[in-house]
């Protein structure tokens, strides 16, 4: 009862924030719809047991990829009100469009509820006794190692290719250069004058 | 009862959303770039869906791959948006031809 009761909350705040996320008129809301739908989703993905999906969604996306979005939005200077023109003509094509998907996927699963469907034989079955997050790390560290270590230098390529793409280097400031100051020596820097009283310093 | 076609219900209408979200709107690249996030959540849903259904790990796993390739495609394609904001002061997608494709 309580099962079916959160599922169909956090079903339908997901559905309501995904619908905000793509009509908001202010893109700074629709990042925070977006967020709220991916802690909606999280909790969707609680309820049947995977755990570690749910806190990585939580930390993966809220914390870092809709931050990044946040920031992106914040710091261009955009008009979004001349952006936004055409909305109402373009979302009668997509809605259309959209409706068209959404029998198609109506039509597949109903197409598919005629037999039942069971696995014969499991990859990994899910074993017993065993926490989600111990069941996924074992499985994550042993079989799929190779293809873990892959993921992580796609982020890695992922990270190095937007510093790239991002960095400048700005002519017009006056960084310090690190080894021409190490490479003074204190007599070109200093001298030693004999100075005569009430004559002006030569500089 | 919750069975997996609840799930798939809700999966279904994400996605369409996202589908829905790049349709309209055509010109803002920022909004489209959630969009496909809405997507790949979708994707994500369904796959978690199966893998507790059926009682099979791997649709998880495979979920945590989809969530790397989804975090990188959005710092890629932010970092070419802000580059190219840099260069033409819009973002507008009609804007960009720089590449006469």
């Amino acid at each position: 009862m309580i099962q079916a009761f959160a599922f169909y909350l956090f079903a339908a705040i997901v559905l309501l924030s995904g619908a905000m996320t793509v009509t908001s008129r202010n893109p700074v809301h629709s990042v925070l719809w977006l967020i709220l739908a991916f802690f909606n989703a999280a909790g969707l993905m609680l309820i049947v047991g995977a755990e570690f999906i749910a806190m990585l969604l939580v930390i993966v996306y809220v914390g870092a990829v809709a931050v990044l979005f946040l920031f992106v939005v914040m710091m261009l200077d955009i008009d979004f009100a001349e952006l936004r023109a055409g909305f109402a003509r373009y979302a009668v094509f997509g809605t259309l469009v959209a409706l068209v998907l959404a029998a198609e996927i109506v039509i597949a699963v109903g197409a598919w509820s005629a037999g039942s469907l069971a696995l014969s034989q499991r990859v990994a079955p899910t074993p017993e006794g065993m926490s989600n997050i111990q069941a996924v790390g074992t499985l994550l560290y042993t079989r799929y190692l190779y293809i873990f270590e892959a993921a992580g230098v796609l982020l890695l390529v992922a990270m190095v290719g937007a510093i790239v793409l991002t960095h400048r280097t700005r002519s017009n400031t006056r960084s310090q250069s690190v080894p021409r100051q190490n490479a003074r020596r204190p007599d070109e820097a200093t001298r030693n004058v004999n100075q005569p009283v009430g004559v002006g310093v030569e500089l | 009862m919750i069975g997996l076609v609840h799930y798939l219900v809700v999966s279904a209408i994400l996605f369409v959303l996202g589908v829905l979200g790049i349709f309209a709107n055509r010109k803002n690249i920022i909004v489209i770039l959630m969009a496909l996030e809405l997507i790949l959540l979708a994707v994500n849903i369904n796959l978690v869906a199966f893998s507790a259904f059926l009682g099979d790990l791997v649709g998880q796993v495979f979920a945590m791959f989809v969530l790397t390739v989804a975090a990188g495609e959005a710092a890629i394609g932010l970092a070419i948006l802000v580059i190219f904001f840099r260069g033409r002061g819009t973002i507008a997608i009609d804007a960009v031809d720089r590449m006469k494709g």
